[in-house]
């Protein structure tokens, strides 16, 4: 077996902005990123989906780069770019031919330093924020199934379970005083982190970031949010129609361990027993050999992201489209069966075996693209992110998957009666409104 | 309007930096052979994850199957991996994971492909894997029996989801009689397959001779051109006759095609015309033509009708190229008050490419987008088969990659307009609208003729 050895190096600046590199020098190309450490889960009550609509507020004009402008820059350098925002963090990231590296990143600092946006801004963007919850969400078959509509039932605090997207009265009732304050309590330059992969010299990547982002002024740290919940005793069901669908379906959530703990890594194993493709558990029984359902599948933090990217609590989810001619019940009875089964005997050792081959392959492919095939190495900057912020130690990098493969079956064992109680997990079922099936 | 300013300027930078010098992308070196049986290989070595993916394209997919059996090389691709002589599901299904493999078998309208991805150790069973799955699929009737469940649960998915919807109706309008009309089989289709269809589909279309096999990764050439003589070079099969199509109808006049899905909360706008195949002269003309009109965020229809007026998310168009025929399309998903005003704008922004020149600067930022993206799509596996397989499979010149760059750099305003001209058809584009009619109809009925149809495709009156 070859281990990857990733270089990583690292630089804090006076201003607490964190700088990770990693050059490789494959293809003359460049990715940046820059990641806050903010996400769905801190923004302000009444303003359901703020975090969101203000990642689309940081591409409409910065000091020097009005509205457009960032997005033509990029365009025309060679270069695609996106943002996007998790339950812990929001990302902005642009993949360029290496020799625009300095003009990106003079990009990323200058709407880091100041937004430059009026109420008309505002108002378009929280018009294109309808239509996008509306292509993806109430305009879709199985629209925000699970990632809308599992937290409501299996969250008690407010952080973890609303309405991410945002409830279009909030949409509606957020102005610029919420933008210029949500700017200022979360994105500043210490509560992020800039990464620059590919095509580039450390050296030279360091000495621009300081030249670039050191004389953005530090803010003071983000006001603490409790989010953490209350421990949980009995099962929690809800229920909602679908509209468009034919199938109904059913997300089933088991409580996470928390990251970096021992139960996490030997989570991440046992989630890759359950759910890892048609060879896992879930998808071999129910879609296999019983034939009860369709489509099976699930991982941690499923549909919201990945099992590095979140810091909160989080769930182990099981998304199940079955027939009509079986009922919830029976869906839930077969799928408790594997999990007994898991409960009591946990996996042998060849059944680990296969899984850890298959997931320091998968990490493998990850870190090389992770989105899509002109996005290269977005999985390596995602990752170098989240050890960043969430862990404090980029280098993990190049050690958590370790851990990973020296879990053993013993410690699947233990996190499956830990995790897989029937009393701590929460179900949400989907049921088409028009055909519908049995009860 | 005042602009405001959320927090205090201390920049003491105002210019943008310019670009640095450009540096040489080193196109991947290529290995090709054809084995005697005429199965045509590509090899590219990267290294820097150790991986190798490989995929086997056949030459024929749901086309050549249209007339009798719609979808039928989409259920035999799909039931492939359910068992072969050798293995049977589970057999298989762990025999991957073993390998930390991903294994995909997928077919469109043109080709059939079985793609697997795994760590560069287990090269040889990855190979073994594709040479069973390629000659010795046993189609075992029970799994056919579930898979077909699988496909007719599939349908009626698609059926409920508008851009399907949408692109399906299109299809249908832009190719009438030619086999490319059709993009999924009707829910009875599925219902009257048959398991020796799927056994003689693969018989007479997983051959050799059709055969275009790509790998890319962390391999040595040489070795890997031995494992592949050694897996494949025995195999010998007939190649299929390639039968000839009904001509697509000339389309005349702006006519709008209606899908009514009732409740629908937003409404799918796709306009579309034919226009060409990638072996077409016009190709690269068309490509940067459709860049500056919708084919980048930062492009005229996704400015106007995104960031001016907010009509919607993700207005986009785009070429597509299949073997025999391309079209050109625009789409946008917008709320239902504004379906006339989306269309009033992409026809709009069409007549304006067609009637006025580009101007130097956002013409030569279209060519650099597109030359810079171009380069992104070798840094990753993915990426490289992508770009190979375009290549090969189009039977496109050796150098293309190389050359890419060098043509989009050279085409100038006047290849644009020309481009436009020709293939942003505005005067006979066929207009698709899948919503609720009750709410957006009149809108709609605003741009031509109209015909109404339900999601099945079943028309209505």
């Amino acid at each position: 077996m070859t281990p990857l050895r990733i270089p990583v190096e690292t630089s804090t600046l006076s201003n607490g902005l964190r700088v990770v590199v990693s050059p490789d020098h494959s293809a003359p190309v460049a990715t940046v990123g820059v990641y806050y450490q903010i996400g769905f889960r801190l923004e302000p009550r009444g303003r359901s989906g703020f975090a969101h609509l203000f990642e689309h507020m940081m591409f409409q004009g910065s000091e020097n780069a009005g509205k457009m402008e960032h997005i033509k820059l990029i365009n025309a350098s060679g270069g695609i770019l996106n943002g996007s925002t998790y339950h812990d963090i929001t990302n902005y990231f642009e993949a360029v031919p290496s020799n625009a590296l300095e003009r990106i990143l003079w990009l990323e600092a200058d709407r880091m330093r100041a937004l430059k946006v009026d109420d008309e801004n505002l108002k378009n963007q929280r018009d294109v924020v309808k239509e996008e919850v509306r292509v993806n969400v109430l305009n879709q078959p199985y629209g925000g199934f699970p990632w809308l509509d599992l937290p409501p039932v299996a969250f008690r605090n407010w952080p973890n379970a609303h309405n991410f997207y945002g409830d279009f009265n909030d949409l509606d009732a957020a102005n610029l005083d919420d933008v210029k304050s949500f700017f200022h309590t979360y994105y500043a330059p210490n509560n992020a982190v800039l990464l620059v992969l590919g095509d580039v010299d450390p050296a030279e990547s360091f000495s621009l970031a300081k030249r670039y982002f050191e004389s953005i002024p530090a803010g003071p740290r983000p006001p603490h949010v409790d989010a953490t919940e209350p421990p949980q005793t009995e099962e929690r069901r809800g229920e909602v129609p679908e509209k468009f669908g034919p199938l109904p379906a059913m997300a089933i959530g088991h409580r996470a361990p928390a990251r970096g703990t021992p139960d996490w890594y030997a989570a991440g194993i046992l989630d890759r027993a359950l759910h890892g493709g048609r060879a896992g558990r879930i998808y071999r029984r129910l879609v296999l050999e019983r034939q009860i359902a369709i489509e099976a599948s699930g991982a941690i933090n499923y549909s919201s992201g990945d099992l590095f990217d979140y810091n909160g609590p989080t769930l182990m989810i099981t998304t199940i489209y079955h027939k009509p001619e079986y009922s919830s019940e029976q869906t839930i009875a077969a799928f408790e069966e594997i999990m007994g089964e898991i409960r009591d005997k946990g996996i042998d050792e060849d059944e680990l075996r296969q899984i850890q081959v298959k997931f320091r392959s998968d990490f493998y492919s990850h870190l090389e693209g992770g989105m899509g095939a002109h996005m290269p190495r977005f999985g390596l900057m995602h990752y170098l992110a989240c050890f960043t912020l969430f862990d404090n130690d980029p280098q993990l990098i190049n050690s958590v998957l370790d851990k990973f493969l020296a879990v053993t079956p013993e410690q699947v064992r233990d996190v499956a009666r830990k995790m897989l109680v029937p009393q701590q997990r929460s179900i949400l079922i989907r049921r088409p409104v028009g055909k519908g099936g049995a009860q | 309007m005042s602009s405001t300013i959320i927090e205090t300027p201390k920049s003491g930078t105002t210019n943008v930096p310019p670009l640095g010098p450009e540096r040489p992308v080193a196109w991947p070196k290529r290995t090709t052979r054809t084995l005697a049986n005429g199965m045509q290989i590509v090899l590219v070595e990267t290294h820097w994850v150790p991986k190798i993916t490989a995929e086997l394209f056949f030459r024929s997919g749901n086309a050549v199957t249209a007339a009798r059996a719609p979808g039928l090389a989409e259920i035999t691709a799909s039931v492939v991996r359910t068992g072969t002589a050798n293995r049977d599901s589970q057999t298989i299904e762990e025999h991957l994971r073993r390998m930390g493999a991903d294994l995909g078998v997928s077919a469109g309208a043109d080709t059939s492909a079985i793609s697997i991805s795994g760590l560069a150790e287990s090269a040889d069973g990855l190979l073994a894997m594709l040479d069973d799955l390629a000659r010795h699929a046993a189609f075992p009737e029970s799994e056919f029996e579930r898979v077909r469940r699988q496909k007719l649960e599939d349908v009626r998915i698609e059926r409920t989801t508008p851009a399907f919807i949408a692109a399906e109706r299109l299809r249908h309008v832009l190719f009438g009689a030619h086999p490319y009309a059709i993009v999924a089989p009707s829910e009875a289709q599925v219902e009257s397959y048959r398991r020796e269809q799927l056994q003689e589909y693969y018989a007479a279309h997983y051959v050799p001779s059709d055969a275009l096999l790509v790998i890319v990764g962390d391999f040595q050439t040489a070795a890997m051109l031995d494992l592949i003589e050694n897996t494949f070079g025995e195999w010998s099969a007939p190649s299929p006759a390639t039968p000839a199509n009904p001509a697509p109808p000339v389309l005349r006049g702006r006519q709008v095609h209606f899908v009514h899905l009732p409740g629908s909360v937003q409404t799918d706008v796709l306009v579309g015309n034919r226009a060409i195949t990638r072996l077409d002269p016009d190709w690269y003309r068309l490509g940067l033509a459709n860049s500056i009109y919708g084919g980048a965020f930062n492009s005229r229809l996704v400015m106007n009708i995104r960031e001016q007026k907010g009509y919607t998310y993700s207005p986009r168009s785009g070429v597509s190229a299949l073997r025999e025929y391309g079209y050109f399309t625009v789409h946008a998903a917008v709320r239902n008050d504004v379906v006339a005003a989306t269309l009033t704008e992409m026809f709009y922004e069409m007549d304006r490419m067609r009637s006025l020149p580009v101007g130097e600067a956002e013409l030569a930022d279209a060519r650099n987008y597109m030359t810079g993206v171009f380069s992104l799509g070798v840094a990753t596996q993915d990426g490289m088969i992508g770009q190979l397989s375009t290549v090969y499979l189009n039977r496109l010149a050796d150098d293309y990659l190389e050359t890419y760059r060098e043509r989009i750099r050279s085409l100038t305003s006047a290849d644009v307009l020309a481009a436009a001209r020709r293939h942003f058809d505005s005067a006979n584009a066929q207009i698709v609208i899948v919503g609720d009619r009750e709410q957006v109809g009149e809108q709609a009925a605003l741009f031509g003729e109209m015909k109404q149809y339900d999601a099945q495709g079943n028309e209505l009156s």
